[in-house]
């Protein structure tokens, strides 16, 4: 699957297409297609994100998982903070990551 | 220290504003990102994985206890209570917001700091020896001359938009503490028949294709000192390849020109710049040094020690350094706490130090290119009190050049440039070697990693240096030996394939073995790679 994902422009906060707007949370993306550049450049327009780019991703039970670590780290947060990530309260999460 | 004159205020103040109105319009849509990117890179904030990152600049790794305290209240503020050091002797804020970074500017021109020339290509902040103004070894402070480079070199219409980022570093001792032959240009202040000037070396570098920087000129007197510089840059600024990123940086230039040819076309430039009269006047010079004259030292200061207690001992013979004047000694806080993130300080550890070096320190910090903080001048008799008080704050590990003192950047947990994770890996390797006799057994062992090709974290020149990659989507490590950034200055050479994350923790064990076993009497593991070669490390790492 393909997702979309960027940055907020003003919070600088990593954001992901929801197929209705913007989302915190990777767990909240959707398979962009074919229509990832579109709807980025559209979106990029409206200053509702920056920077955004689109990436392979799979399916799991859990939800899309980016297929290249560099954005499993943006999805969650840095590996080396566990406080500092989206998922503080749980001790699996950098496991998701690596 | 020096202190901003108003023309120093009105620059920076005008700067802030220039940068509100700039991120005002990019917010209301009025420029595009293309447009603003290099913008907000001239002010010192970058794009990073997570958030926008914002690079203050520490002139010469200097800073007092206002300002450091400075560093601490924006970290609570703006950002998530911690700043990074990093090895260009800055400060990082990992978590910013656009919205708020005007604001953030806006504090730290209160207390004479910026972010100015953090980022593009331009002449980035000058780094210095760390122990400047303290050092047992230097000839002169060379902090003035630096001070007196970045009065040239901020906002320098001519150098504004360089083929490539630019960094120069100065020092004055014969032992090299910031790496100064791996700069674009290394100065190391000299004297000749009773006169001060500059030896310049030209063209050094890590990142991509590493350098070592030639000497171009062995003495540049005073009164040629900036005329020279400014020849320096042009010629490099007409030369420089600007069509391949990767190709555009002084040492490309320097190695393709070669050192001697390079260097007659600077004598020829500096005849007309020289007619210039761009050169300060000696009393400019005086002005500026006399802000870094030395502090009203006690004479009477006791230079005896009690070492009684056994860990203080131990920190003092390692994280102390001898001081010019008697009485008085050099204090290096390691921000390296075993399993800890080198470099990292949260901010009540920040206050803790700007607190120290008020009472302790004449009101002086220095952050070093090691990422570590310096209060360089401690009375002897107080030694023992300022370490319980870093003790009892998570700040007094015993491990300066020991192999837990790591030099790390951020890696791919923070940067989008990185290939692979840093952190971690530094974390494992200090865990490993956790034990203080153990790592003092070892001795001096300088070990660098970097998540990327870029380099931040000195790689190629660590006694040890570590390399991340990027293996299909899997980190990998490639294992480098023999790098050094002192007076003995080296590369580091690859020992061969790169290793996992666990593999390459066991493969430097294996290499401080061979050291261990092979060592001869006062040798370093810098020595002893030097003495033996790579034969016998290669075939106990992959053997």
């Amino acid at each position: 699957m393909k997702l979309l994902t960027g940055n907020d422009l003003a919070s600088g906060d990593v954001t992901w297409w929801t197929g209705a707007g913007w989302s915190r949370h990777v767990e909240d993306a959707v398979d962009v297609g074919d229509q990832g550049e579109a709807i980025a450049h559209a979106e990029e327009g409206a200053r509702r994100v920056n920077g955004p780019y689109v990436i392979d991703a799979t399916l799991t039970p859990e939800g899309p998982r980016p297929a290249h670590i560099k954005d499993r780290i943006r999805a969650l947060g840095p590996t080396v903070r566990p406080d500092l990530t989206l998922k503080p309260a749980d001790p699996n999460a950098g496991s998701w990551v690596i | 220290m020096y202190k901003y004159d108003e023309y120093d205020h009105s620059i920076v103040a005008a700067r802030v504003e220039e940068f509100r109105d700039q991120v005002n319009r990019r917010l209301a849509g009025q420029i595009t990102e293309d447009q603003f990117k290099p913008l907000r890179l001239m002010n010192g904030l970058y794009l990073q994985l997570h958030a926008y990152m914002l690079r203050v600049a520490v002139p010469y790794g200097t800073l007092d206890s206002r300002q450091m305290h400075m560093l601490a209240h924006i970290a609570r503020k703006y950002d998530r209570g911690y700043g990074h050091f990093t090895t260009r002797q800055n400060l990082q804020y990992n978590w910013i917001k656009l919205e708020d970074a005007p604001d953030i500017l806006a504090e730290l021109a209160t207390v004479e700091m910026h972010a100015i020339q953090t980022s593009g290509n331009c002449i980035r902040n000058i780094s210095s020896d760390q122990f400047a103004g303290a050092a047992a070894d230097e000839l002169t402070d060379p902090r003035p001359w630096a001070e007196l480079l970045r009065q040239w070199s901020t906002f320098h219409p001519e150098f504004s938009y360089l083929p490539r980022k630019f960094k120069i570093c100065v020092i004055a001792a014969e032992e090299d503490r910031a790496a100064m032959r791996l700069h674009d240009i290394g100065i190391q202040i000299v004297e000749k028949d009773g006169q001060l000037g500059a030896a310049i070396y030209v063209g050094g570098g890590m990142g991509r294709t590493p350098m070592i920087a030639p000497l171009i000129k062995d003495f540049v007197p005073f009164d040629d000192f900036v005329s020279y510089l400014e020849a320096c840059l042009r010629v490099y600024n007409r030369y420089g390849r600007r069509d391949n990123m990767y190709k555009a940086r002084i040492k490309i230039l320097i190695h393709e020109l070669g050192a001697d040819k390079y260097a007659a076309e600077v004598e020829e430039e500096f005849a007309a710049v020289k007619a210039l009269g761009i050169d300060p006047p000696r009393a400019e010079f005086d002005r500026i040094a006399a802000h870094f004259a030395p502090p009203a030292y006690d004479a009477d200061a006791p230079d005896t020690l009690d070492r009684s207690d056994p860990d203080f001992a131990v920190w003092l013979d390692q994280n102390v350094s001898a001081h010019k004047q008697p009485g008085y000694a050099v204090v290096t806080i390691s921000l390296k706490p075993i399993g800890g993130i080198p470099g990292d300080a949260t901010a009540d550890q920040i206050d803790l130090m700007a607190d120290l070096a008020k009472a302790h320190s004449f009101d002086e910090l220095r952050v070093t290119h090691a990422q570590n903080i310096v209060l360089p001048h401690v009375r002897k008799a107080d030694l023992y009190a300022l370490w319980q008080q870093l003790r009892d704050a998570g700040l007094a590990e015993a491990n300066l050049d020991l192999i837990s003192d790591i030099i790390a950047c951020p890696g791919l947990d923070y940067c989008s440039l990185a290939n692979a994770r840093s952190i971690p890996l530094a974390q494992k390797i200090a865990t490993r070697f956790s034990d203080i006799g153990r790592q003092r057994e070892l001795g001096e062992l300088k070990l660098k990693i970097s998540g990327c090709i870029n380099a931040c974290g000195h790689h190629h020149a660590g006694h040890i240096g570590i390399l991340g990659v990027d293996r299909k989507g899997v980190e990998n490590y490639q294992l480098l030996l023999g790098g050094s950034g002192a007076e003995d200055v080296s590369l580091g050479t690859i020992t061969g394939p790169g290793f996992s994350e666990d593999g390459i923790v066991d493969a430097i064990e294996k290499a401080t073995n061979v050291y261990l076993a092979q060592r001869e009497d006062g040798e370093r593991f810098l020595d002893t790679y030097r003495r033996l070669g790579m034969a016998p490390f290669k075939e106990a790492i992959y053997g």
